[in-house]
């Protein structure tokens, strides 16, 4: 190992409504120990930062649609910005539907088919363990995430599902019952590029036995050794 | 001018909320509802006279904003001056 490792800047984005934003910021202290920041949505400059994390909660109460108001926020050009120049996005429940809102990533959220907020730890297939965030799982391996959501009832038409599943887009698949409907079986996907993904679940409420799991920490040690390593391109080399 | 608009989840997309209500409708038995749609109606005040413009500006509303054109539908109508 050098003498000196690289740091990785991350970013925990705010919007009014958010409610995972700390989760996320002791999930970085506590999984990786990098420098970590707070960034309201009204920010216009995120080039300094590495990982941009989206966090969970209702922005803007879900008016008219969940994610559909905050992806107007000025921060979002800003995260459209860093996913174009290869930085690493991961949006989490309702930062995952604002990514789909922002057409970062592709399809929408309905409600859950029960009709219900579904609020319970779930076990999750990982489909692709060759993404960036994910290459310190093992393929098909099942972890446990929680999830807390109303509305993650994933979405796409036919074509879509078809050059999803193709590229290996796919990353998290609900293993056993799926608890809300989503197509496929759906919990996260990737974009091609490989370096914006959205999940329902919360990898950053799973990152200490204490909480019940610690599945989700290797989530922010992957990408971090992927950011050092420069190691993983797109979805579409890593298909499997 | 006032603009109404109406916002509904497309035909081949699952609403899960219309489902649940049509499955209400048929325990008071009302049997012959056979699909229930659930939508947003939404009431817009312009503050302009021009119709054609005002046509033009609530479509680029509705698919920027007030629709998400992956599962939903729209439509709207302009009444007044």
């Amino acid at each position: 190992m050098t003498a000196v490792e690289k740091q990785m800047h991350v970013a925990v984005l705010v919007f009014p409504g958010s409610n995972c934003d700390i989760d996320c910021y002791k999930a970085v202290e506590q999984t990786i120990g990098q420098p970590v920041e707070y960034v309201w949505h009204e920010a216009s400059d995120l080039s300094k930062f590495d990982l941009i994390l989206v966090p969970g909660g209702f922005s803007y109460g879900d008016y008219l649609r969940s994610g559909a108001i905050a992806r107007f926020s000025p921060v979002m050009e800003e995260v459209r910005k860093a996913a174009e120049a290869g930085k690493f996005v991961l949006g989490i429940c309702n930062g995952f539907q604002i990514l789909l809102e922002s057409g970062l990533l592709p399809g929408a959220m309905r409600r859950n088919n029960s009709l219900k907020f579904r609020c319970s730890p779930t076990t999750l297939e990982v489909t692709n363990n060759k993404t960036a965030f994910t290459h310190e799982y093992a393929a098909g391996e099942k972890i446990q995430i929680p999830i807390a959501h109303g509305e993650g009832n994933y979405y796409c038409d036919e074509e879509t599902l078809a050059r999803l599943e193709k590229n290996g887009q796919i990353v998290f698949k609900y293993s056993g019952e799926n608890p809300n409907g989503s197509v496929a079986d759906i919990a996260g996907l990737i974009n091609e590029r490989g370096n914006v993904l959205g999940m329902m679940p919360h990898p950053e409420r799973a990152i200490d036995v204490l909480l019940g799991s610690e599945d989700g920490s290797r989530m922010f040690t992957s990408v971090l050794k992927a950011w050092r390593e420069n190691a993983y391109g797109t979805a579409a080399t890593a298909s499997r | 001018m006032k603009a109404t608009v109406y916002v509904t989840v497309k035909e081949n997309v699952l609403d899960p909320q219309g489902k649940a209500v049509q499955g209400s409708l048929k325990t008071l038995g009302f049997d012959e509802v056979t699909e229930v749609r659930i939508g947003k109606y939404m009431e817009l005040t312009l503050d302009t006279n021009d119709r054609a413009a005002a046509e033009e500006r609530v479509r680029t509303m509705c698919e920027k904003l007030l629709a998400n054109t992956v599962i939903e539908d729209y439509r709207f109508e302009l009444k007044g001056e």
